[in-house]
């Protein structure tokens, strides 16, 4: 973590009482301003709060929007629910991953990606979908998919 | 089981068609074993929280819809219960196959194997052969910690482990991470156990229902079991040892002992190595041109009597001296205060007690009549405030710190802390003053102005239990928070608010230890808190007085028993005539009526050469006194010096005669616990080689000089002790197996005393001693910058005779460290790790440094169980005028970045 990083948290700190129910606003609080949750934050939010930083990292691997490690500037998630399974979804990571040099869960070296897999978007209608930054392409092929990550940058 | 109120309302139920009867608040699961009805259990465990996750307590209760939990369930007036019905049973059988379907199945080569909880389960609901598809799962090894591994393919996600960290041990460094499938036991971002801020206590691995937390050496389990107690600490753990062809192979904590239920700290739970060590001492040695030779005993003991015997005929009784040990039992104890007296004709008998408690038993005497904890540790727990002072908990008497923990954690205690470094218990203190070190009578007496000037004291309680307070009431007119503030370093209003939290619970404690004590101003802060409890009449009920924590396992015991230069057993004074007569008659002959020496004063003598010979058992003067340099010399001005130990210790390398005795786990006997509990010791194995144990050794020297002590067992040595000693009247072994008891205990029909100064206190009425502020005899200046103050880890104990020789311990806590406030640390260009030399005006010692915000700026914090880098060579040996204790607590010291 860098000097930033931390008092960006003491500011964050300060705007709280030091509740455990701030817990989870506080979470979300460091993870926008330092783009996931240290292993240090948790240390100093545990103590700020008077709880085990067991705990913390407890909730943080129990949400899936909390990070652990910093991630890229782009994430790009790729569907692997039932409709988009059915429709070729594991052709369209795998391209991905080889495109990228990176697994599900992973960042490529200079930060610039990370990969995730979603177990469904609920647009199967547009089946095999892949979404990034946000952006959902449906009916994509793997073709489409490397051109839309060359074209990021 | 839980313990209710007695008014509790009662509860009839049925349960499998007979009814049971319980109080109100009791769970579904706890009723039906009161009636001796078993249900499959997994994650419901002792001294837990009710947690509801292995569902396999299910039952079937009229009126609830589905399978409820019985262990999260309530009872209420009425209710019928079926707990072994088809449904039921068919439920519970399902969940117990899905949870081994996702085990691995080796149960031959699990160390949990015949103890294993899921084992039980599954017999019992017959699930024998697997049904569903194993599901395989790689081990998951965590070996990272020294006593005990974790291997989470076997966990069954009961929480145990988790709760019991976070609950019992305050610690919490385990939770249950990840979600679903992922669900997992973790440890902040899962680094290894020994990385975290788990403190190895090994609570979790006792909790454990299966084998997924294991003790690394319980590979075999134990022929038998033996009863007994930690030999470290005054708290007085309960332990089970496990004893296998004369060896110890485990360790438990005694669930039935009242002290600790079952709960121990690092030490008493992996710390016995040193029982079985191979350099414990097996044969006698005596000094032959220069060097310790092998002797047999008819040699050594020849050799010990007709020194003793020289020196008496030539200098008189009072050039011999002895330190008794606060590790040894009672009735050794009084063994060798007694071979003082009554066979070498001397009183200077005193023991490491006065290195940390003299100032406690001269202060307490004189306000209250009696010098010892005045409340029950187990009473901690109920107090609505608890004061901790100068004592770091956690880490120098970890069970009871257990008690406080949970009287804020589970009961909404407040705890206010004093204590100028950042200790552990910081974290569950509504206030923390952190005052300069040696200013805490000035803390104390503004506390107590403000009490006053509010008008929050009990005025009953001073107009009806004690004296002196209109004096005293004067004392502390001028001792107003701002004038504290400027003295103290805590802000005025901060001392105002502990003031009154102190002030208005219904049941505040005191609490506090060598922080304290060990100061030029001990018997003042003493006196001081006993007038802080008096003010507020905190005295004589449950839940409050006065209680300070002695340090070692036996220290109470050996104070109690005489081993001090100023009183007989049971604190009965050597110069009343009355007193004096009644031991010559006990023991015959005629005794001394002169007060011996003190520990530092009888030092002092040896080096002036006036006292020519000196008889140690069981301590180790070369690492625990203040002032080591002075000590060395002193002990190699003697004309002879005996020591009786268990090692070799750096006292005994200085011995003309050094005699092996017996660690505590070869013999029967007493210890007396902090809370003036006397509870049994029991021999669990034999003594190595010729080693024997120390009564004998002393019986054996007192015949040699004329003098017999036909003693056959440790319970007749606590006939004599209960015939001569008021206190302890009513205590024989025979009453002492269960709970032991409590003194004063002055005849055979009473149970004991939990809580003193009930109606009266021993002196009559409570004395209040004004203490004006005194600064403390060295503080920093130019030359010496920073104040430095002593204390002790968790991870040792003492002087490291006994810690130092645990592998695992020595892995944990290493070498000797000194803690540093990173601002200081910066100025002195010294980083994490170096090596630092560090000097007073007494001598220099090297450690490393640990950067640490526990210490606050100015204050160097060094433990002193290291010989490599030994702090006493530090500490000031400036006495106490009252209490003779050294000021361990605050010396001036000057810091020096070595060249790496
Ligand atoms: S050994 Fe003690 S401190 Fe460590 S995880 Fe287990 S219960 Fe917690
Ligand atoms: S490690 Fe043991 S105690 Fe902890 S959750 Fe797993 S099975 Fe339960
Ligand atoms: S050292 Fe003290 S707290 Fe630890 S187990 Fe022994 S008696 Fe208990
Ligand atoms: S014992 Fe009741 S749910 Fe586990």
């Amino acid at each position: 973590m860098q000097t930033n990083d931390r008092q960006a948290i003491q500011q964050i700190f300060s705007g709280y009482q030091g509740q455990r129910n701030e817990l989870i606003p506080i979470l979300q609080d460091v993870q926008g301003a330092v783009g996931y949750v240290p292993r240090e934050a948790m240390t100093k939010i545990a103590h700020f709060l008077n709880i085990p930083e067991s705990s913390v990292y407890g909730v943080v691997t129990f949400y899936a929007q909390f990070y652990l490690t910093r991630q890229g500037k782009h994430k790009i998630r790729v569907c692997q629910g039932t409709a988009c399974h059915v429709r070729g979804g594991r052709r369209i990571m795998q391209a991905v991953e080889k495109k990228l040099g990176i697994k599900p869960g992973e960042t490529t070296a200079d930060y610039k990606f990370s990969l995730e897999r979603v177990a469904c978007f609920g647009s199967c209608a547009l089946a095999p979908v892949m979404v990034v930054d946000g952006k959902a392409y449906g009916r994509i092929t793997s073709q489409k998919a490397e051109k839309i990550l060359e074209s990021l940058n | 089981m839980r313990i209710f109120p007695k008014d509790m309302k009662e509860i009839i139920l049925t349960i499998d068609g007979s009814k049971v009867t319980v109080p109100e608040g009791t769970t579904v699961l706890e009723a039906a074993c009161s009636a001796g009805i078993y249900i499959p259990t997994l994650c419901s465990d002792e001294g837990l929280e009710p947690y509801g996750a292995c569902r396999m307590c299910i039952v079937e209760i009229d009126g609830i819809k589905g399978l409820p939990t019985s262990c999260t369930t309530a009872v209420s007036d009425g209710m019928t219960v079926r707990t072994d019905t088809e449904e039921v049973n068919k439920v519970r059988r399902m969940i117990c196959e899905m949870l081994i379907a996702d085990h691995p199945a080796d149960c031959l080569s699990c160390s949990s194997n015949q103890k294993c909880e899921l084992q039980k389960v599954a017999s019992y609901l017959g699930v024998t052969q697997q049904r569903l598809e194993k599901t395989k799962r790689e081990s998951i090894l965590d070996n990272s910690n020294p006593f005990f591994g974790r291997d989470l393919s076997k966990c069954i996600l009961c929480g145990r482990c988790v709760r019991a960290c976070r609950e019992i041990r305050g610690v919490g460094a385990i939770d249950i991470a990840g979600r679903g499938d992922a669900s997992h036991i973790a440890t902040i971002t899962d680094v290894p156990i020994s990385e975290s801020v788990c403190e190895s206590c090994g609570e979790c691995v006792d909790r454990c229902p299966v084998g997924a937390l294991a003790v690394k050496t319980e590979i075999l389990p134990p022929t038998r079991e033996v009863k007994t107690l930690c030999p470290y600490c005054g708290c007085g753990c309960g332990l089970v040892l496990g004893v296998r062809g004369g060896r110890i192979v485990s360790i438990r904590g005694d669930t039935d002992n009242v002290v600790n239920r079952g709960s121990l700290c690092v030490k008493g739970r992996f710390g016995l190595d040193f029982v079985g060590a191979h350099d414990r001492l097996t044969t006698p040695l005596i000094r032959r041109n220069g060097k310790l030779e092998k002797a047999s005993w008819a040699e050594a003991l020849e050799l010990v009597a007709s020194r003793f015997r020289e020196i008496k005929d030539k200098a008189g009784p009072d050039a011999l001296a002895g330190f008794s040990s606060a590790k040894c039992t009672n009735e050794e104890n009084y063994v060798f205060q007694k071979f003082m007296r009554a066979v070498l004709g001397t009183n200077n008998v005193d023991h490491c007690a006065r290195l940390c408690h003299a100032s406690t038993v001269a202060g307490l005497a004189r306000a209250f009549g009696s010098g010892a904890m005045t409340n029950s540790i187990g009473e901690i727990e109920h107090a609505d405030c608890i004061f901790v002072t100068g004592s770091n908990t956690t880490e120098a008497h970890p069970v009871i710190a257990l008690k406080i923990k949970a009287a804020v954690q589970k009961h909404g205690a407040s705890l206010i802390l004093a204590d100028p470094r950042r200790i552990d218990l910081a974290r569950f203190a509504a206030l923390h003053l952190r005052q300069r070190s040696g200013t805490d009578v000035a803390l104390l007496n503004a506390m107590m102005n403000v009490i006053i000037s509010e008008g929050l004291g009990n005025k009953d309680f001073i107009a009806s239990r004690t004296e002196g307070f209109e004096e005293f009431k004067k004392s502390v007119e001028d001792a107003v928070p701002e004038r504290a503030a400027e003295i103290t370093g805590v802000p005025a209003d901060l001392i105002r608010q502990a003031a009154r939290m102190y002030a208005k619970a219904q049941r505040a404690s005191i609490i506090y230890s060598m922080g304290i004590t060990q100061h030029t101003t001990g018997t003042d802060n003493v006196l001081a808190l006993a007038n802080l409890a008096m003010i507020t009449g905190n005295l004589g009920k449950e839940s409050t007085g006065v209680n300070p924590l002695r340090g070692q396992n036996n220290v109470q015991g050996a104070c109690d028993l005489g081993a001090l230069p100023d009183v007989y057993p049971g604190y009965q004074k050597v110069d009343d005539p009355a007193i004096k007569k009644k031991f010559e008659d006990a023991w015959g002959g005629s005794l001394s009526e002169k007060p011996g020496l003190t520990l530092v004063e009888i030092m002092n003598a040896a080096a002036e050469k006036r006292v020519k010979g000196l008889y140690i058992m069981g301590e180790n003067p070369m690492l625990s006194d203040p002032n080591l340099n002075h000590v060395k010399e002193a002990l190699e001005h003697l004309e002879f010096l005996c020591v009786q130990d268990i090692f070799l210790s750096e006292t005994a390398q200085l011995a003309d005669v050094v005699l092996p005795a017996a660690s505590f786990a070869e013999k029967d006997g007493t210890f007396t616990n902090t809370e003036r509990r006397v509870q049994m010791v029991h021999k669990a194995c034999e003594p190595p080689g010729e080693a024997r144990q120390d009564w004998e050794i002393i019986c054996e020297l007192a015949a040699r000089l004329g003098y017999a002590m036909p003693y056959r067992a440790p319970s007749g040595i606590m006939a004599e002790i209960a015939s001569v000693t008021p206190i302890y009247a009513g205590i024989s072994f025979d009453r002492l197996e269960e709970n032991g008891l409590q003194w004063p205990c002055p005849d055979r029909s009473h149970p004991g005393t939990a809580v003193l100064h009930q109606a009266k206190f021993p002196c009559g009425k409570g004395k209040f001693h004004p203490t004006p502020f005194r600064e403390a005899a060295e503080l920093p200046d130019e030359q010496y910058p920073y104040l430095l103050t002593t204390g002790r880890y968790l991870y040792h104990f003492h002087t490291g005779t006994l810690s130092r020789r645990s592998a695992g311990l020595e892995i944990i806590s290493p070498s000797a460290p000194f803690e540093i406030n990173p601002g200081d640390a910066a100025r002195e260009g010294v980083v994490e790790g170096d090596l630092v030399e560090l000097a007073t005006r007494r001598g220099v010692v090297r450690a490393r440094a640990v950067l640490t915000e526990r210490s606050p700026a100015g204050t160097i914090f060094m433990p002193f169980h290291f010989k490599e880098g030994a702090a006493n060579m530090l500490t000031n040996d400036a006495l106490d005028p009252v209490a003779k204790i050294p000021e361990f607590k605050v010396c001036a010291v000057r810091v020096s970045k070595l060249n790496p």
